[in-house]
């Protein structure tokens, strides 16, 4: 084969990845904060992608244009299901939110499976079809507006936590719990709306993922695996780390599918997911503790 | 040693769990077979509860990938039926070693690297995944499309090669399931048992309690391990396919883990109350959405989905330390 | 009397800061020996050291004749060093008397012997009656009691404990200073204790060293100790009073 094709599958698989980035990044954020792992993650991007088929479907409404209205419903979403659901279990153990999230993404994917059945369903937009050239480089469209709008959001989001008021006290919140509480922070205000964010992230990506992949109930738990990988690869509750992570595993899998099958490529991710955890466990970015 | 397995057990408990057995030994003869086929589904899932709440109720160690012993033991033993005409009994000999090693495996390197609490369950998941895709593209075990057993004929039941009517599976699940839970209440009992608790509430405290922690947690997967690969063992003879999607899959992996979260994790009972519990939870809900006429791919786990989140909302400690507080009995050792 | 504990020139630095420096002491056997310090002298690091929790930069720390720097937690617990935690860590779900077993079990191999030997331990430390009850159910003094229960089981040749008088009313830290003085005399088993109440020091302690910034400034007989100009000035002197 060629170079260029080798360029531009791994263009492409940065760019995909810089979605899945995104993605992992409202896991991250959730995890950094509300210290839950939030094992309907995937799900929760399948509800995103299936609002945005169906605007789609009905009303033309392209993915990225409702990207915003679709984020937002899911940070609604978000914020009601941590504090009527999730908040009288952050004290309790991992098994125990791990059950709770898994009995919420039982329920979200077969209420997909009720709503739109098991075909899977994807948006054929305009530009469905078009690519830039750079130079040897292709580029698909819909890959480089999904990777910009990753940025832009994961920078959105970086910027909150950075430069707003409320975003410094969600993080300060994260680094200290008794700390935020004794200075009369409203914990679980706050915890509410880092879920919601991470919410937004996952259905923001989602919007995004559908330009580039069809969307089935099913495809729920992979995403949420997916989502996992990443955030360990790139360090758990880093907002840098979840990125990188995210492109590292989209050229993985896309040289993977290049070089050997399609069909294999979750094991190439998988595979780094073990060198990260047994070498590098803290993750890339990850902080070391003690 | 038959005495010391009912020390300090109450009469009363011990006439009704003979109760128990007698009625379960009796049950085939009065079953239909839909209800032979439930009650080996919830001899399946009380038996593979129990091997793994030995890793997480007694080591806490949480295993979100347990399906990939299930599967390793199924393929092994099937596999060496198809290519060698090997018998399940033999089969074993080797299914159960190359699930122990897996556990051995994924121990040794999460325990030697400090990899604990949710990274260790989500190195269990990925291996798991691993395994999946792999026998997906191993082509030994027939990859993707499958690999078939001859169909059982259940004329006659052949023990030794386990071909049969599904009647022979439930007693050997049933034997299975007793045995499992009378070792697990002696490994709980023991000196081992105590060590994996002391791990299981504070490791660092049971470090220097002189514990070998590492050594502990080696033991609790590794037997573990090996207990779930049986029962991948007779899913295969009794499923005759296997598709490496189907078993490696993380739904199995958590199937495997919601009895005994629900009965009770730690618990002697809670493994199997909970089996029963969501067994029963899913095929009443499959007759009662066939009752109301609702054929709704999806609606059924919908409701079971709720269900469950009303359990551990409600009964965070699960089904059946709630049942004992009410009937005043306390089981030992949570 | 043989020295059952021996540090030699032990130090441990924590990113560049000097926590321990170059610490020497000798624990004789079947005494009680009590570190004592102000607030972020070193004493835990020291413990932490001894315990096997970390391994020192420097020195070397000799048990029973052997030298035991380096060695993991676990394995110095089973040379025969018990140790308490000074935020108290018994096994929250588990009784009051499986938490001794749990001890017990270390140097023998079957349940019901454990089990005899945490009784008659749970009787020594006044737990007996509550042998029944989970751990957390417990009040803080039990706790502490429970803890050191938990160690002693393990049958040590040395005992360390990690400011065990903390948060203790009077009643309460007479009743364990009465507890560990009887083990030392009957049993004679050795004591290291970390300890701030210095009333609690002087009941119990046989010797005596003064951590100040990491390093020993003075070791001796209580008494001695006590009238040292510099411990007066760097410790005793602010916190005698309070």
């Amino acid at each position: 084969m060629p170079a260029d094709v080798y360029l531009n599958v791994a263009v492409g698989g940065v760019l995909t990845g810089l979605v899945y980035g995104l993605m992992a990044l409202g896991l991250s954020v959730i995890f950094g904060v509300v210290r839950v792992v939030n094992f309907a993650h995937g799900e929760m991007m399948t509800i995103a992608m299936y609002i945005a088929v169906t605007l789609f479907t009905a009303f033309h409404l392209d993915p990225l244009v409702m990207l915003v209205p679709i984020a937002a419903v899911m940070f609604a979403f978000g914020y009601v299901l941590q504090t009527r659901l999730i908040n009288p279990f952050i004290t309790r153990p991992e098994y125990s939110q791990f059950l709770l999230l898994v009995a919420v993404a039982i329920i979200i994917v077969n209420l997909l499976l009720i709503a739109f059945g098991p075909d899977a369903q994807n948006v054929q937009t305009s530009y469905a079809y078009d690519s830039f050239q750079i130079g040897p480089l292709i580029v698909d469209a819909t890959k480089a507006y999904a990777g910009l709008a990753a940025i832009v959001v994961a920078a959105a989001l970086f910027g909150f936590f950075q430069y707003t008021r409320l975003g410094t006290a969600i993080r300060a919140c994260a680094d200290n719990y008794t700390g935020a509480l004794v200075v009369g922070l409203d914990v679980k205000h706050l915890y509410a709306l880092t879920f919601g964010l991470g919410a937004a992230c996952v259905g923001a990506a989602g919007c995004m993922l559908l330009l580039i992949f069809d969307v089935t109930p099913a495809v729920g738990p992979a995403y949420t695996l997916l989502a996992f990988v990443i955030v360990i690869t790139g360090g758990l509750g880093s907002m840098p780390g979840a990125l990188l992570g995210g492109v590292l595993i989209g050229l993985t899998e896309a040289m993977a599918g290049l070089l050997f099958t399609p069909s294999a490529k979750s094991m190439f991710a998988f595979g780094i997911l073990v060198l990260v955890l047994l070498f590098r466990p803290q993750g890339i970015m990850g902080k070391r503790t003690a | 040693m038959i005495a010391s397995l009912i020390e300090g057990v109450p009469h009363r408990a011990l006439a009704l769990l003979g109760a128990l057995l007698v009625a379960l030994v009796a049950a085939p003869l009065v079953a239909g077979d839909y209800l032979l086929t439930v009650l080996i589904l919830i001899l399946y899932f009380a038996y593979i509860g129990q091997a793994w709440n030995i890793m997480m109720g007694f080591a806490g160690q949480l295993s979100l990938g347990h399906a990939l012993y299930v599967g390793l033991g199924a393929y092994t033993a099937a596999s060496l039926y198809v290519h060698f005409g090997i018998g399940p009994w033999l089969g074993l000999l080797a299914a159960v070693p190359v699930a122990a090693l897996a556990g051995a495996f994924i121990g040794f390197l999460a325990f030697r690297f400090r990899v604990a609490g949710v990274y260790f369950a989500i190195l269990t998941i990925a291996v798991a995944e691993f395994a999946r895709v792999g026998f997906d593209h191993l082509s030994w075990a027939s990859g993707s499309s499958g690999l078939f057993l001859p169909v059982a004929q259940f004329t006659h039941n052949d023990l030794w090669q386990l071909r049969g009517h599904p009647v022979m599976f439930y007693y050997i699940l049933l034997a299975a399931a007793v045995l499992a839970f009378i070792f697990c209440r002696a490994l709980l009992q023991s000196r081992v048992g105590y060590f994996w608790r002391a791990i299981r509430e504070d490791e660092e405290a049971a470090r220097s309690a002189g514990i070998d922690v590492f050594h502990y947690k080696m033991i609790a997967v590794v037997i573990s391990a090996a207990m779930t690969s049986f029962a991948g063992v007779i899913y295969a003879f009794y499923y005759n396919n296997l598709f490496p999607e189907q078993v490696f899959h993380i739904s199995r992996s958590i199937e495997i883990i919601l009895g005994p979260i629900v009965g009770g994790i730690g618990t002697l009972f809670g493994p199997i109350l909970g089996a029963v519990i969501l067994t029963g939870l899913a095929e009443t809900l499959t007759a009662a959405l066939a009752a109301a006429g609702i054929d709704l791919p999806g609606a059924k786990q919908v409701f079971y989905g709720i269900c469950l989140l009303l359990v551990i909302t409600t009964l965070p400690d699960g089904v059946w330390p709630w049942v004992c507080k009410r009937i005043g009995l306390a089981e030992r050792n949570k | 009397m043989n020295a059952l504990l021996s540090i030699n020139g032990v130090s441990k630095r924590f990113r560049g800061l000097v926590a321990v420096d170059r610490v020497s002491f000798e624990v004789p056997e079947g005494g009680v020996f009590a570190i004592i310090g102000p607030n972020g002298a070193g004493k835990t690091t020291l413990f932490n050291m001894i315990a096997g929790v970390f391994p020192p930069d420097g020195g070397s720390i000799i048990f029973a004749g052997e030298r035991i720097d380096g060695l993991p937690p676990d394995r110095i617990c089973r040379r025969g060093i018990g140790r308490t935690f000074q935020i108290v860590r018994p096994f929250p779900a588990l009784s009051v008397e499986d938490n001794v077993i749990v001890g017990a079990l270390l140097h023998r191999k079957r349940v019901g012997a454990a089990r005899a030997h945490a009784h008659d331990v749970l009787r020594r430390l006044d737990l007996y009656d509550k042998r029944a009850q989970r751990a957390s159910a417990l009040t803080l003094p039990d706790r502490k009691r429970l803890e050191v229960a938990r160690a002693l089981a393990s049958d040590p040749k040395l005992l360390l404990l990690d400011e065990v008088m903390a948060g203790l009313r009077p009643t309460e830290m007479d009743r364990i200073v009465a507890i560990l003085r009887e083990l030392n005399r009957e049993t004679g088993l050795t004591i290291l204790l970390i300890e701030h109440v210095m009333r609690a020091v002087m009941a119990l302690a046989s010797r005596i060293l003064v951590l100040h910034h990491g390093a020993a400034i003075a070791e001796g007989l209580p008494e001695q100790v006590m009238r040292d100009r510099a411990v007066i000035d760097s410790y005793l002197g602010v916190e005698a009073i309070a």
